[in-house]
């Protein structure tokens, strides 16, 4: 059970390329803490730097307020789970889990036991003699996991722990490593590119691009105020509409229509200013007869979503997506009025796309 | 958790890896050093140094008809071998790679099995003796049928593999437009089995070209005798061997092997096929 | 959901199940694919089939080159197989190849072609370039000139050896002349155990390696551990073959020609002069090599046993 502090962290490669650049982050204890990201913007190797198998080029890492930046992986006291789960195929089930203890110089005896112990919480009890080569996915994944718990250490890494499993185990074990990991209480830092994973498991996380973190919070905040446009393009099922438009008059005009400026960022923003509109698809309303204040458009596209339906509108120059109950489906081609539901919008400068503040 | 602090221990384990690597380097290094040295040098000794600087010892090998001679065997042998063993393999590979010949898996078991147990050294005696009895001792043509009947398993399963990759849709829609199987074969067949008879055509050139033992029991008249012979005699030949000529003739001899090994490493990389080396 | 019985049998038919091996595309017939292979197979067939065979029914014979026996060859039995077995040249030949193969590839080139493959993997990229090239060069550079560098390297007065040791006067391949064929052969044939055992460590994950090294694992622990089980089949199939290889092989002859006294006959050089130099006693000779065919024939037995196993 420990804390994590990261210090102005960086991980610089011969070549030049700052796979992590520069990252301040504090994990509190026993927080299940998820680094988000698409492929390439190092938080795999974040989390190879936290465990030591990658060497930080600048920066300090403080695990437990103990300055680990130069230890060695073995000496950090974290176990690792991996994408592949790397389950040595030529032992049995018992001696992978207890491979780490072996190594630390537990006696026979005592490790089988523990290891025993470890699988047994992991309903993996019968399996015990197996060979990792005769197990499902499911249990390969959970034999992982208990060749990381058995030997008790302060923080749990986890490199996109459910990418190997299919659709339906996914679902499954994203429940049961979040309840595993609440009860343990041991810090975790876990690693996905799936940004509904992150939402469902963590309890907070750092949105990631390119080596630098672009937000950290919580699930809730990242999701209904997202930072910067990348994060807001990056959460959410379905694409943030991120528009383009111009402040005139005290209000944004799109080229083609136009849009009160949303009451929360009244003030903040002045005539002239180039900005980015925000709104998620769910939180724009479709009706088919003219509204007060609503803009007007055509229905160009009809994506099925199951129990709701991806409307694009075509208005002005703008494309919009808005999300519609099944039954409430406009017609393709339809004439149809949008306006935003309150105390949704979000306004991000145009420069550089943060939030305006 | 050990005694030694961790940095202390990664350090003297790191000195001792370039302790090694650089005795194992120097170990490499230091026979042939004389190789690369002496020729150039002028004044030639057993000694791997460069006193002074000269091409003088390339002038004499070029001056002696003997040596020339041993490396002109040394081509007939490896090209005649390499180009019987091209010839015969690729027909026989294509044969057993799209027939079903009866006990043709079990053909190709054996053919592995001979190919490895039936070596230079284990068959020199009933070779010798069968050649004896046959009056083909000291003819270079029986040499290479030797050398080839030695190599052929091995280039066949080489190729054979190769033949197997090739789609057989080729043969097949020239079969449609009428083509016969002769026609199949020229036309089609051997311009894409190139790369792989280049490849065994290469690697039989290697085999042969340093090939010592064969030549060397077969072989009695030294104008037939090939570089590899000849290198070891030359040096046999009781009294101080000529350094100018064994230094240079020795670097000549090798250069084609080194070149050709770098000409196969780029274009195909190294395949072990089953480890078939002399 | 199940759908109805009668649509099954026809589904059935509808997929034709096309026979993989209907290969025979060129329309060759088997004649002809008989013809083509023919000359490849009687070439085979002549000069390693039936050399081998023909060493069987020659060891039963005391068959000699000069003198008496070379005209009519009489047919002795066992006996060229006894006296061979107790014949104490015989013994000391196989004890010193038993040496060579043990300690040259064994033990020398498995082990260093090991260490090197291994420091390859985080060694920079130039120390890796030289090192392999020179290791290369002692393996692709013909027999003959490695034996005489080997020669002019080890020479009494003038040899580069001596004169860095400063040991002058020091005739190696005099009084160590089993030492002297043992760590050439180390040296000549290392490369093609690089090369295998680099491939072979390419397969170990390393994922698993770093699952080790987190658990505290220091590098001999993590070799033990995680790569040498991992290449258990590739270790012995190299063993397998370099053994085979460094049993049969003829170099000692151009380094040291067995001598001196027979000190470092190894087995086929001993063979070549039993058999072909001096009385050229054939019939014993051949006794001797099929003691050698039986032993390669057991190794390379073992060795393709193990390659079909091991493709499941």
């Amino acid at each position: 059970m420990a804390s994590i502090e990261m210090r102005s962290l960086a991980k610089v490669y011969p070549n030049g390329v700052r796979a992590v650049d520069g990252i301040d982050l504090t994990i509190a204890d026993g927080e299940f803490f998820a680094l988000l990201g698409p492929s390439g913007c190092g938080k795999t190797t974040l989390l190879r730097t936290l465990a030591g198998l990658e060497v930080a080029t600048e920066g300090t890492i403080l695990i437990d307020d103990e300055d680990v930046t130069t230890q060695p992986p073995g000496d950090r006291d974290v176990a690792m789970v991996f994408q592949d789960y790397a389950l040595f195929p030529h032992m049995t089930v018992s001696q992978n889990i207890a491979y780490p203890l072996r190594i630390k110089g537990v006696g026979r005896a005592e490790r089988s036991e523990r290891a025993a112990e470890t699988a047994g919480g992991l309903s993996l009890g019968p399996l015990l003699e197996r060979r990792p080569a005769q197990l499902s996915g499911g249990q390969q994944q959970r034999a992982a996991l208990a060749r990381a718990i058995a030997v008790h250490p302060r923080v749990f890494l986890f490199d996109e722990p459910l990418s190997n499993l299919d659709a339906r185990l996914r679902l499954e074990a994203r429940t049961f490593l979040k309840k595993l990991q609440q009860s343990l209480g041991v810090t975790t830092v876990f690693v996905t590119h799936d940004q509904a994973e992150a939402l469902a498991m963590a309890d907070r996380m750092a949105v990631m691009d390119s080596g630098r973190i672009r937000q950290v919070g919580t699930p809730r905040d990242v999701f209904q105020r997202p930072a910067n446009t990348f994060v807001a393009n990056f959460i959410g099922a379905t694409p943030m509409n991120l528009v383009d438009a111009v402040v005139a008059a005290g209000a944004l005009d799109f080229g083609g229509f136009t849009l009160p400026v949303p009451s929360a960022f009244d003030g903040l923003v002045h005539d002239g200013d180039k900005v980015v509109y925000g709104l998620r698809p769910e939180y724009l309303n479709v009706s088919s007869t003219a509204v007060d204040g609503a803009v007007r458009g055509a229905v160009v596209t009809v994506e099925n979503l199951g129990v709701s339906v991806l409307v694009t509108v075509e208005a002005g120059e703008q494309s919009l997506g808005a999300v519609v109950p099944e039954a409430e489906e406009p017609a393709l081609g339809s004439t149809v009025w949008l306006h935003p539901v309150p105390g949704r919008a979000l306004l991000y400068r145009g420069d550089d796309g943060e939030l305006v503040e | 958790m050990s005694g030694i602090d961790p940095v202390v221990r990664q350090t003297l384990s790191r000195i001792g890896v370039y302790v090694g690597v650089c005795v194992a380097t120097v170990f490499f290094a230091l026979p042939l050093l004389w190789l690369v040295l002496t020729p150039f040098s002028k004044h030639p000794s057993y000694r791997a140094t460069l006193n002074g600087v000269s091409l003088d010892n390339f002038d004499k090998l070029f001056h002696n008809p003997q040596l020339w001679r041993s490396l002109r065997n040394s081509i007939y042998l490896a090209g005649g071998t390499a180009i019987l063993v091209i010839v015969l393999a690729a027909l026989a590979s294509y044969a057993l790679s799209r027939v079903r010949i009866p006990g043709r898996d079990q053909l190709l078991y054996a053919l592995l099995l001979l190919s490895s147990i039936v070596t230079g050294t284990a068959a020199m005696v009933p070779i010798f003796l069968m050649l004896y009895q046959l009056n083909l001792l000291d003819k270079q043509f029986a040499v290479v049928l030797v050398l080839s009947g030695g190599l052929l398993p091995a280039a066949v399963f080489m190729l054979k593999d190769f033949v197997d990759s090739i789609p057989r849709s080729y043969e097949e829609s020239a079969r449609v437009f009428g083509a016969s199987p002769s026609q199949i074969l020229r036309h089609i067949v051997l311009p894409l089995i190139r790369p792989g008879m280049a490849t065994v055509g290469v690697w039989a050139l290697v085999q042969v070209w340093g090939n010592f033992l064969i030549p060397f029991i077969l072989l009695s008249d030294e104008k037939k005798y090939p570089a590899a012979v000849v290198m070891y005699t030359f040096y046999d030949t009781g009294g101080q061997p000529n350094f100018a000529l064994i230094s240079t003739f020795a670097l000549v001899y090798s250069v084609p092997v080194v070149v050709l090994y770098l000409i196969v490493n780029k274009r195909y990389g190294f395949s072990f096929q089953g480890g078939i080396k002399g | 959901m199940a759908a109805p019985p009668t649509s099954r049998p026809v589904e059935a038919a509808a997929v034709v199940t096309r026979p993989r091996e209907d290969s025979d595309v060129a329309g060759l017939g088997r004649w002809r694919a008989g013809a083509f292979a023919a000359p490849a197979l009687v070439l085979v067939a002549i000069f390693l089939v039936f050399p081998a065979l023909w060493t069987l029914y020659l060891g039963l014979l005391d068959y000699s080159l000069g003198g008496t026996t070379a005209q009519s060859p009489q047919y002795v039995g066992l006996r060229n197989f006894s006296d061979a077995l107790s014949d104490p040249l015989f013994t000391k030949a196989l004890y010193l190849t038993l040496l060579y193969v043990g300690f040259s590839a064994v033990l020398g080139q498995n082990i260093l072609g090991f260490l090197l493959a291994w420091y390859f993997r985080t060694a920079p990229g130039w120390v890796r370039v030289i090192v392999n090239v020179l290791v290369l060069l002692a393996w692709i550079l013909p027999g003959s000139v490695v034996a005489f560098l080997w020669q002019a390297l080890l020479d009494r007065n003038n040899g580069t050896l001596n004169e860095i040791l400063h040991t002058t006067g020091t005739a190696w391949t005099i009084d160590h002349p089993m030492i002297v064929i043992i760590i050439f052969n180390i040296w000549r044939g290392t490369a093609f155990s690089m090369l295998l055992y680099s491939a072979a460590l390419s397969t170990v994950p390393s994922s698993h390696l770093e699952v080790a090294r987190l658990a505290g694992a220091r590098p001999w622990q993590q070799l033990r551990d995680v790569v040498l089980p991992t290449i258990r089949r590739h270790v012995l199939t190299n063993t397998l073959l370099i053994t085979l290889w460094t049993f049969n092989d003829f170099t000692p002859f151009l380094i040291t020609g067995g001598g001196p006294d027979n000190e470092s006959q190894t087995l086929p050089v001993f063979i070549y002069k039993t058999a072909l130099l001096g009385k050229q006693q054939l019939g014993y000779g051949s006794a001797f090599s099929l003691l050698l065919l039986v032993a390669n024939l057991i190794i390379a037995v073992i060795y393709i046993r193990f390659l079909r196993g091991s493709k499941r």
